[in-house]
Formats: structure tokens, C-alpha cells, sequence
């Protein structure tokens, strides 16, 4: 792809050419799956009625786009405007990432075209799963919004762009509270499983855990994506962007230290609280362990590291570990320790069309975000709009 | 912003008014306790009586219309593996050989009808309701399929049709329902041969448990199962062998699965109202700081201007004052000098003229002689 010779030009390059037959693949998956029924292409079952299609396009897929309310926080509301580089890719992976959880679910539920039903038609309020329903739906709806101002600029409509301007701090904090809610109900749908969700995991501090990971998970997001984009778009960063992402990846290093730090201490306070010390020891005690000290407690220390000596190579690896361990930590909730007292024989592990429809999905946000930000002013200023960026 | 302040807050009252006012199940700290709808209807399962005949699935099979098994129901080699409810069979019945025993225990296993059920108040669009009669019903209209009451089911009952691409449906026991309101028994208890099955109104169905354990406390566990797990469920069990023995987890707690999330429930109003108080705080404190900065900026550039302008001013007066000075030194000088070369001359011209030389001149020079 570096070689500047004509042939370039085709759009046969790898990438297209690898992701056309995974997209191609994906369209086959799909339509097996509503040929044949959730049973024709997963290995779900009654005991385990949620797989890797809630496990990981759902869960870590919302913890993942934690970045767009994060940096939106952190640019608009504390009002450190050197992070002004990062809200725009932040918000389009946060609007791509929350658009693809709602396209997964179209696989997961049997009925997905009754999906508007707990909004519209029967409201199921003592469920926290409602809670989700709402906050993805709203908040699917404010990242459309807080989006929209690249894509009017791209079309060059004036008049919407200006109007969409006037009501961005609204956008902002409605954005901060739906997310604040959004993550850590996707934990508190874990309340009501006590005997089924390993104790080490369950918590009545879980919604807490899912948010305040949240939060850390969305900074290493921002850093971590900015290192791929500087590799692969690194023709559409204009020279600001280049040199603030410096200082957004030194401040939110730092800043994801002390939080994973924090969360490291809460996680402790929630095993002292339950008394579930006994479990430490045990298979599921060293799970765990892995866990809380090799993807929270090590990557919180190399953050610090980093941080001290500007190392802006080390933040970038450590925000990919922490982006694992938070895609570690929703894996075991939702799978892993989730129907941990099952035998062996009725546990659930994916099937390979499920882990190809995942793989379907990703590649469909990845395409869709090099579409974005090739032609959208996503990774340099508008020069109409050099402020508003 | 564009819109003010007064319009955002009005939005948000709206925002956090809907959330209290449309919440009539709203009791997350109350001191109320909830014991079950007066009069509901339950089943008592004796275990010590069952023979696993396997009467009850058949039955239960023909009143549902279900679809017939692979193998037929008189064949008992299916209880050599432990089954669960699935979506063609909403009971099931299984053997439990346990050690020092000669006889097999058997179990029947089918939906417990909570009396405050974890998968009713898990279902987001409230397919799943509990009746006042004591079943809980599903309604397939509204069910999505997200499976959420399978999740939450601490009995593992609900099933779901994964092989119907189009209609899939949730499926669990009734407790027939249909046939109670017509004044029948369930199809299962109608059926039982060892009477292993008494259905009656819940609290009837206690008092019967507690007889048979006081009456024979040496054949029965003293548990009813079922009394108060999970905060208590219509249909309940006594055995002749400890619960934990037979699949029947005994660490639930007594607990309602609703009381489990009202909390974290309760807890989104809350959040709302004081997230709009603070990130509207912390947006007009960074806000603040950066006007305070501005202006303090502005305040010491001004000194600092201001102070420079005055030093300058000094200069320039000082150095007025100099130039004056020197000036006026000069004008004295040469006013003094011209007199004094006038005197000279004068007195030159009265005594002797050409005796005048350059040098005694010279040294008669007042600049000289001040310079010095």
C-alpha cells in the first residue's frame, strides 16, 4: 500500500479485497440465520441463552465507545480544549460503534423487527434491561447528532451545520448522562443473576465497575485508535492533530492510571464486602487474578511509566492491553464466569458462524470508518470551521 | 448555547419528572413486604411419593398440544440422563440414585410460578406477567425474544424456540391456566397416580407441608422448598432427601428477584437530576476559571504595561532634564566664554596687542578648565 505507483488506484487493494470477502460471507450468515432460526447458526441453548452476540458485540461494544462521551466530558464540560483534536473520531466511533450494537442485535433477538416494542409499544420499567433499551435509543440518537455537524460540513449544507451548532452543549450533557446510565446498566443486568454470575464477578457494586471501566476503557480507546489511524489514514491528520494527539495520549494516560488505580481499589472493597476471599485461591480465584492484576493493576502501573518518561509508543501499547482487559472483563460476565456452576458438557462456547457474523460486524464498522474519515473532515479542521474542531 | 438556560432546564424536569411520576411498582426502600397474592393458587410436589412414571410430562404434552416426543413417555431409560424443560416439554421428570439409598428419588422440574418472579420484572416489554391466581403468563404478541427471563430464571425454566426462524417463542409450564379458570386441575395433577401433586391455594398447600413433616419427621426434610426461596414461590416441594441432592439449589437466598435491581433502578432519577447539577457545575466552573484567567491576564498585562509606561516617562523626563541642563550648562559656558574673550580682548587692546600668544590663551580657556 506504501508504493506510489498507479496501480494504486484500483480498488483492489487488501484491505478492500479482505474485508469484500468477509462482508460477503457475513450476507450469507445472515441470511442463514433468518432462514434457519437462531438455532441453524449458534450454539445457544436454554441454559445459555446469550452468547458472543451480546457478550461481545453488545457489552464490550458499548464499553468501547465510552471514548465520545469521555472526550466530549473532558474537551466541553472540564474545559480542556487541547483534547478538541480527539471529540470528532471519538463521537464517529462512539455513533459507529452504538449503530453496530443496535445492527447485532437484529441477529440476537428472535424478533428483531419488534425491537421499538419496549419504547413504544409495552414498557417493561421494572426491568434494567429497559433501562438499556432507552439509553441505547436515546443516545444512538444524540451520537447521530453530535456526529452530524462532519457530515453537513462535507455536504457543504450551511444552514443545517449552523442550527446543529447552536444546540452542541446540549447534545453534550444529555450525551455524558445517557452514557453515565448506559454503562452501568449494562452491569446492572447482572443484579438479578446472584446464582449464576461466579461471585468474584458479582457484585452489588457491579454498575459501578461497568462505569467507572467505562471511563478508562474510552480514554485507551481514544489513544489506541489514534495510533492505528496515524498508521493507516495518516494522509487525512492534518499537523494539528498530529501534534495535540501527543498531549491527549500523556493526559489520558495519566489520567486512566488513577482511574484504573481506583478500580482496582473498589473491585477490592467488593470481594471485602461479600467476603469472598475463600475464592481467591480456587481455578476461578487465579481467573480473576489474571484479570484485575494483568489487564487492570500492570497496564495502570506501564500508564504511569509511560506518562513519567513521555513515552508515547508505551501509552499506545498500554491503551491496546487495557482495551483487552476491558473486552476480558465484559467476556466473563456475560460468558465466562456467567452459568459457572454448569458442568463442562453445558457450557456454551460460540459457534463459527457466530464468531464469523462478529467478525462480519467489525469489519463492516472499519470499512464504514475509513469510508467516514477519508471524506469527512473527521481527522483535520474544515477550512469554513477551523474552531469548531 | 443556543438555547437557554430556563429551556434546557424545563426540558430536563420534563426528562426526570417522567421518570418518577410513571413508576407505580416504585418501592425500592420501602419497609413493605410483599407475601404473595391472597388466595393464589399453588402445587405441592411430595417427592418422597413420586415414582417417575412420567404420567404427568404425557399429560402435560396432550393439554398443551405440544408436539410428541422422540421417545414415547412410557419409556423411563430417558431418566438415566438429567433433563430440563425445553420448548415441546414444559415439565420434566428426573431420577436422582443417591448414595446409601436403595430407591431412586424422582423430581419433577417445571416452571415454579414465582410469587415475585425475577423473569417478570426482567421482561422490558412486559410479556411476562404474574396473575393474581398465582400462574405466570407469558404473552408471545409482545415478546421480542431478547431471552432476558431465561438469564434471569434462577430455576433455569424458561426455554425458547431457537429453531423457529419467524415466530419464536418463550416457552415455560402454565400452570394451566386455561384449565383452571374452566375449574379443572392442572393436567399434571389430575393425572398423578401417587397423588404426589396437591394443588391448592398456597397457603393450604403450606399447611399440608408442615402436617406431613410434623406427622412424619423422620421420612421428611424439615424444608419446604419453595416457602420462601426467592421470595417464595406457588408451586413448592418436600422430600424425603436433602434438596442440594436433587439439582435444587439451596444458597437462592429468600430474597425477590425485583428487590435485586430496584436499587440500581431507584438510582437513575437520582443520577439524572444530579448529573445536570454537576456537569453543569463543572462546565461553569472550567468556564469561570478560563474568565477569571482572561482577565487576570489582562489585569497584569495592563500593569505591566502600565508600570513600563511610567518608567518610560521617568526616562524621558529625566533625560529631558539632563539635556536641559547640559544645555544651559553650554549657553552658560559660552555666554561666559564670549565675555571673557570680550574682557580679554578689551584688555589687549588697552595694554599691548601683539604680545598676545596662542598658548596664554589657551590656558584661559573656561571649557578646559571644566572639563577637567
Amino acid at each position: 500500500m506504501t508504493q506510489s505507483t498507479p496501480r494504486e488506484k484500483t480498488v483492489l487493494t487488501p484491505f478492500n479485497v479482505i474485508s469484500g470477502i468477509i462482508i460477503l460471507i457475513g450476507v450469507i450468515l445472515t441470511i442463514l440465520r433468518f432462514a434457519k432460526g437462531l438455532g441453524g447458526v449458534t450454539n445457544l441453548d436454554d441454559n445459555n441463552p446469550w452468547g458472543i452476540w451480546i457478550g461481545f458485540d453488545l457489552m464490550c461494544g458499548v464499553a468501547l465507545a465510552a471514548g465520545g462521551y469521555v472526550t466530549c466530558a473532558t474537551c466541553y464540560i472540564f474545559g480542556l480544549k487541547k483534547f478538541k483534536c480527539a471529540v470528532r473520531p471519538a463521537i464517529l466511533t462512539a455513533f459507529l460503534g452504538y449503530a453496530l450494537v443496535v445492527f447485532a442485535l437484529n441477529y440476537d433477538v428472535g424478533r428483531p423487527w419488534r425491537l421499538p416494542y419496549p419504547i413504544f409499544l409495552s414498557q417493561g420499567t421494572s426491568s434494567v434491561l429497559f433501562e438499556v433499551a432507552l439509553c441505547v435509543f436515546l443516545y444512538l440518537t444524540v451520537l447521530l447528532l453530535e456526529f452530524s455537524p462532519a457530515a453537513f460540513e462535507w455536504l457543504d449544507w450551511k444552514r443545517a451545520r449552523h442550527i446543529i451548532g447552536k444546540v452542541s452543549m446540549v447534545l453534550v450533557i444529555f450525551g455524558i448522562i445517557l452514557s453515565t446510565l448506559h454503562q452501568s446498566s449494562l452491569g446492572a443486568i447482572f443484579l438479578i443473576v446472584p446464582s449464576k454470575l461466579h461471585p468474584l464477578w458479582y457484585s452489588g457494586y457491579i454498575a459501578v465497575y461497568f462505569f467507572i471501566s467505562s471511563i478508562f476503557a474510552g480514554m485507551s480507546m481514544v489513544i489506541f485508535e489514534h495510533s492505528l489511524v496515524a498508521r493507516f489514514l495518516h494522509d487525512k491528520i492534518d499537523k494539528e492533530h498530529d501534534i495535540e494527539s501527543q498531549n491527549v495520549a500523556l493526559g489520558f494516560g495519566k489520567a486512566a492510571s488513577f482511574l484504573m488505580a481506583g478500580y482496582l481499589m473498589i473491585q477490592v472493597i467488593g470481594i471485602a464486602i461479600d467476603n469472598d476471599w475463600k475464592y481467591l485461591g480456587t481455578r476461578w480465584g487465579l481467573w480473576f487474578l489474571v484479570e484485575m492484576i494483568g489487564f487492570v493493576g500492570l497496564p495502570a502501573v506501564v500508564y504511569a511509566i509511560g506518562v513519567r518518561e513521555r513515552n508515547i509508543k508505551l501509552i499506545q501499547r498500554t491503551a491496546g492491553w487495557t482495551v483487552l482487559g476491558i473486552i476480558l472483563n465484559r467476556l466473563n460476565v456475560s460468558i465466562i464466569a456467567f452459568n459457572w456452576q454448569l458442568p463442562l458438557n453445558q457450557r456454551y462456547f460460540p459457534s463459527f458462524p457466530e464468531i464469523m457474523t462478529t467478525v462480519f460486524i467489525i469489519t463492516l464498522g472499519l470499512v464504514i470508518f475509513k469510508f467516514i474519515a477519508t471524506r469527512m473532515p473527521i481527522l483535520y479542521a474544515h477550512p469554513d470551521y477551523p474552531d469548531d474542531h | 448555547m443556543g438555547i437557554s438556560r430556563r429551556q434546557f432546564f424545563g426540558w430536563m424536569t420534563a426528562a426526570i419528572g417522567s421518570q418518577v411520576a410513571f413508576r407505580p411498582d416504585a418501592k425500592a426502600a420501602s419497609n413493605k413486604h410483599f407475601t404473595g397474592y391472597p388466595g393464589s393458587m399453588g402445587v405441592l410436589h411430595d417427592i418422597s411419593r413420586c415414582i417417575g412414571c412420567r404420567k404427568c410430562e404425557a399429560a402435560c404434552n396432550q393439554v398443551n398440544s405440544l408436539l410428541p416426543p422422540d421417545r414415547p413417555f412410557d419409556d423411563l431409560s430417558v431418566l438415566a440422563q438429567k433433563r430440563r424443560p425445553h420448548a415441546n416439554s414444559y415439565t420434566v421428570v428426573n431420577r436422582f440414585d443417591l448414595a446409601g439409598r436403595q430407591l431412586p428419588v424422582f423430581v419433577k422440574k417445571q416452571c415454579n410460578h414465582c410469587q415475585e418472579p425475577a423473569c417478570v420484572s426482567a421482561c422490558f416489554v412486559k410479556a411476562l406477567k404474574k396473575t393474581k391466581t398465582g400462574a405466570v403468563e407469558y404473552d408471545a404478541s409482545l415478546c421480542v425474544g431478547c431471552r432476558y427471563c431465561m438469564v434471569a430464571c434462577p430455576f433455569n425454566i424458561p426455554s425458547y424456540e431457537y429453531n423457529n426462524p419467524l415466530t419464536p417463542e418463550v416457552t415455560k409450564c402454565t400452570l394451566c391456566q386455561p384449565r383452571i379458570q374452566k375449574g379443572l386441575l392442572p393436567g399434571c395433577v389430575e393425572i398423578c397416580p401417587k397423588e404426589a401433586l396437591t394443588f391448592g391455594t398456597r397457603d393450604e398447600l403450606i399447611q399440608i407441608a408442615r402436617q406431613r413433616i410434623q406427622e412424619f419427621p423422620d421420612r421428611y426434610v424439615n424444608h419446604i422448598y419453595g416457602e420462601n426461596e426467592m421470595g417464595g414461590c406457588n408451586w413448592m416441594y418436600i422430600s424425603n432427601a436433602p434438596f442440594a441432592d436433587l439439582g435444587m439449589s439451596e444458597d437462592l437466598g429468600i430474597t425477590p428477584a425485583p428487590a435485586l435491581t430496584s436499587g440500581a433502578l431507584a438510582a437513575v432519577p437520582v443520577v439524572v437530576s444530579l448529573w445536570v447539577v454537576f456537569i453543569n457545575g463543572i462546565f461553569a466552573i472550567s468556564k469561570r476559571k478560563e474568565q477569571v484567567a482572561a482577565e487576570e491576564k489582562k489585569t497584569a498585562v495592563d500593569q505591566a504595561l502600565k508600570t513600563e509606561q511610567t518608567r518610560l516617562n521617568d526616562t524621558v523626563a529625566q533625560l529631558k532634564e539632563k539635556a536641559k541642563a547640559d544645555q544651559e550648562a553650554a549657553v552658560k559656558r559660552e555666554v561666559k566664554k564670549a565675555l571673557e574673550d570680550a574682557a580679554k580682548q578689551a584688555a589687549e587692546i588697552q595694554t599691548d596687542p601683539p604680545e598676545a600668544s596662542p598658548q596664554s590663551s589657551e590656558t584661559t580657556q573656561p571649557g578646559k578648565q571644566e572639563s577637567e
